[in-house]
């Protein structure tokens, strides 16, 4: 483990984070506030569209983040090699294998 | 069986499970107090999370809100929700690789300055009893309204329980505890929503029963109803807002960090195995949050349109039980304007503040208002935070639902004020005692000290519970924007910004607090009369003043920190290793 290793780490942290918080903020406070009264000309399936996404979209989206986040960092941890689960998954598959 | 003998059979049974689980689980050490030994799986942690956030004010009066503000009330769903995506990614999975017990613990020690510490422990600590009072409060309310005990015996009632399982349990029986109540309330709160959405629109469920269509042969959706109702009655339309731009997206924005900051939710990440869990305890949350964040617009709109229906132009002699039931308990009130013996619902108050009755009744059974009336043609007062507890009754709902109902308002207000309780008595016990004021104490003097903090804050949060200061409804504004202003940027730049040092730290938390105290103190106590956007900064409301504070905490902060000396080098090398999920301590075994 090398300074240089963790430093890319942190930077695609970064990225991937950067990424999901702009949907973050592009479907709450772009979609839900910002544009609500361009989108509620929009019908969508029974609501006005800009209504919808403040009281029910962006909350999905929210969760939808979350576990992309998770598994795409879980992704990246093995990558660079500073996953949690090295320290327990190494002792079980060695004794599997 | 009558709803209030079911209501006891309920209410028996759920608070025999909640203690059952505190000796099962009673805590033997300050790491099993304080983090429950750190060993709780991320879907548990998840559930656990969601009944420690949703509160008496969540579980109770959001819909309520929902129904009456329309889309004014987004802010409370978005800034509610959203929090937890900055926590899955800003926060929680660093503080649990920094694997200690509490938020100052992290402050103190990031920013290696006992005054750093106390500086978190006061933010901590007005923010975690502006917040417990309400749920007190709650508690006494359910308590009164379905079981006829006075409030008094209600809130002690509701202390003795969280007494047992979080003085005995501490964080460990807590958070099991947590896990029964989230069970709870959640079927507690989709139970109802379900059938009145298929009473409305003939769909189980109800995030779709609110944009299908009303079944009563009018072919318009749930929403166009709505809209279309209120504008007919003189209100504006249900999916467009009253506030200004700025201010619900400051609201919005306030409400999110502020819910990221919130200690008694940042300190339940401390307590799963590993980093990658804490990512995933968040996802849980949210989602079993979100299960009753999406329902709650559709109960809202229900409750509204049900609420129209019943009352609007309805004889008084003919009204449905629940409007006279309520209105003996006087959070419903009547004044016939026009004396033509129906009920006029129209925008604006029909009286001047709430209502205050005579003891003699009208001839008809109604009771006779006092208040003097207003000018408009509206007839109607109605307490915004029945709408859950009265709608099962609104929709006919069988018996056992009331009774259900009364149950979850229950375990929402005990999970919350449970969660409250135990980061007020570690930061006391662990903070200003173990790491501050009396650092030689054992573990087990310090394991004593958190059970008669956590007591004694019992005591106090019972206090104002049942004597609540009059300001109480007004102060959740304080919680979230403290934590906004406050914790969330200081936790935030300890772990984002390496160079960020000891004075930067405490000059942001500390104006940011000072700041955002006064302006919500000056608009709510020493100048109500002022709070209209034509005074507030940036047009900005109280609510959302959170946002701003957090501006001026992150700008000095990183202002202070590059005129004064450096991080010490150990501090780098700390912030470096919780930005690494490789190398976690262990969790305690269960």
């Amino acid at each position: 483990m090398n300074d240089e290793n963790n430093d890319a780490y942190w930077k695609a942290n970064i990225r991937l984070m950067l990424i999901l918080l702009s949907i973050w903020f592009l479907v709450s406070f772009v979609f839900g506030i910002l544009l609500v009264d361009t989108l509620n000309q929009i019908q969508f399936f029974g609501f006005k569209l800009g209504f919808w996404w403040a009281q029910q979209g962006s909350i999905y989206v929210f969760i939808i983040l979350i576990f992309t986040y998770t598994a795409m960092m879980q992704r990246i941890d093995r990558k660079y090699g500073v996953s949690d689960d090295d320290e327990d998954d190494a002792s079980k598959n060695e004794e599997v294998k | 069986m009558d709803a209030q003998t079911l209501t006891y059979i309920f209410v028996a049974f759920t608070f025999s499970v909640y203690i059952g689980i505190a000796i099962w689980s009673r805590a033997g050490t300050t790491n099993e107090f304080y983090v429950a030994g750190g060993g709780v799986p991320p879907v548990l942690n998840g559930m656990a999370t969601a009944a420690d956030w949703m509160s008496a004010a969540s579980f109770i009066s959001m819909a309520g809100i929902i129904a009456f503000a329309g889309y004014d009330a987004s802010v409370y769903l978005m800034g509610w929700t959203g929090g937890y995506v900055i926590l899955a990614m800003l926060l929680a999975p660093y503080l649990r690789k920094f694997g200690q017990f509490t938020v100052p613990d992290f402050i103190g020690t990031r920013y290696y300055s006992s005054t750093a510490r106390v500086v978190a422990v006061i933010c901590l600590i007005l923010i975690s009893f502006t917040y417990v009072a309400g749920q007190m409060r709650g508690v006494g309310i359910v308590f009164s309204q379905f079981l006829n005990i006075p409030i008094f015996w209600g809130v002690i009632v509701g202390m003795a329980i969280v007494f047992i399982y979080a003085v005995l349990g501490g964080m460990k029986g807590i958070t099991y505890t947590q896990v029964a109540q989230f069970c709870v309330l959640m079927f507690a709160y989709l139970v109802p929503a379900i059938f009145i959405s298929m009473l409305v629109t003939g769909i189980p469920i109800p995030q779709i029963g609110l944009g299908a269509q009303v079944l009563d042969g009018s072919g318009l959706s749930v929403l166009e109803k709505l809209d279309r109702t209120l504008i007919d009655l003189g209100f504006g339309a249900y999916t467009e807002g009253s506030k200004s731009t700025i201010d619900v997206f400051a609201i919005t924005m306030a409400l999110m960090i502020g819910t990221a900051g919130l200690p008694h939710v940042i300190v339940r990440f401390f307590t799963v195995p590993k980093v990658s869990d804490a990512r995933k305890s968040a996802g849980y949350a949210l989602l079993f949050i979100a299960l009753i964040y999406t329902t709650a617009p559709a109960v809202g709109a229900f409750a509204r349109i049900n609420f129209i229906d019943n009352v609007h132009n309805a004889e008084y002699t003919e009204i449905p039980a629940w409007f006279k039931s309520w209105e003996d308990i006087g959070l419903i009130g009547w004044e016939d304007k026009n004396d033509d013996g129906k009920i006029q619902y129209s925008p604006g108050a029909p009286f001047q503040g709430k209502p205050t009755f005579a003891e003699q009744r009208r001839e008809d059974g109604s009771r006779q208002i006092t208040n003097a009336a207003t000018d408009n043609t509206n007839e109607v007062y109605v307490d915004r935070d029945i709408m859950v507890l009265a709608n099962p009754e609104i929709a006919a709902l069988p018996a056992w639902v009331i009774a259900l109902v009364a149950a979850g308002g229950l375990a929402a207000a005990l999970s919350t004020a449970a969660g409250l309780l135990l980061v007020i008595s570690t930061a006391i016990s662990h903070d200003l005692l173990k790491k501050t004021f009396a650092k030689g104490i054992s573990d087990k003097q310090e394991l004593f000290y958190a059970r008669v903090a956590a007591a004694t804050a019992i005591g106090i949060a019972g206090y104002l519970g049942i004597d609540p200061p009059g300001f109480v409804a007004q102060v959740v504004a304080f919680a979230f924007g403290l934590a906004a202003a406050s914790l969330f940027p200081a936790i935030l730049l300890g772990i984002f910004d390496r160079r960020m040092n000891k004075e930067g730290a405490i000059t942001g938390m500390l104006a940011g607090l000072v700041f955002s105290f006064s302006y919500i103190a000056f608009f709510k106590f020493v100048a109500p009369e002022m709070n209209t956007a034509e005074y507030w900064l940036f047009g900005i409301s109280p609510e959302g003043i959170g946002s701003i504070g957090a501006v001026v905490n992150f700008t000095l902060a990183f202002v202070v920190s590059r005129l004064t000396p450096d991080v010490p080098a150990e501090i780098v090398a700390m912030v470096n290793n919780i930005r690494i999920p490789k190398g976690v301590n262990k969790p305690s075994m269960h």
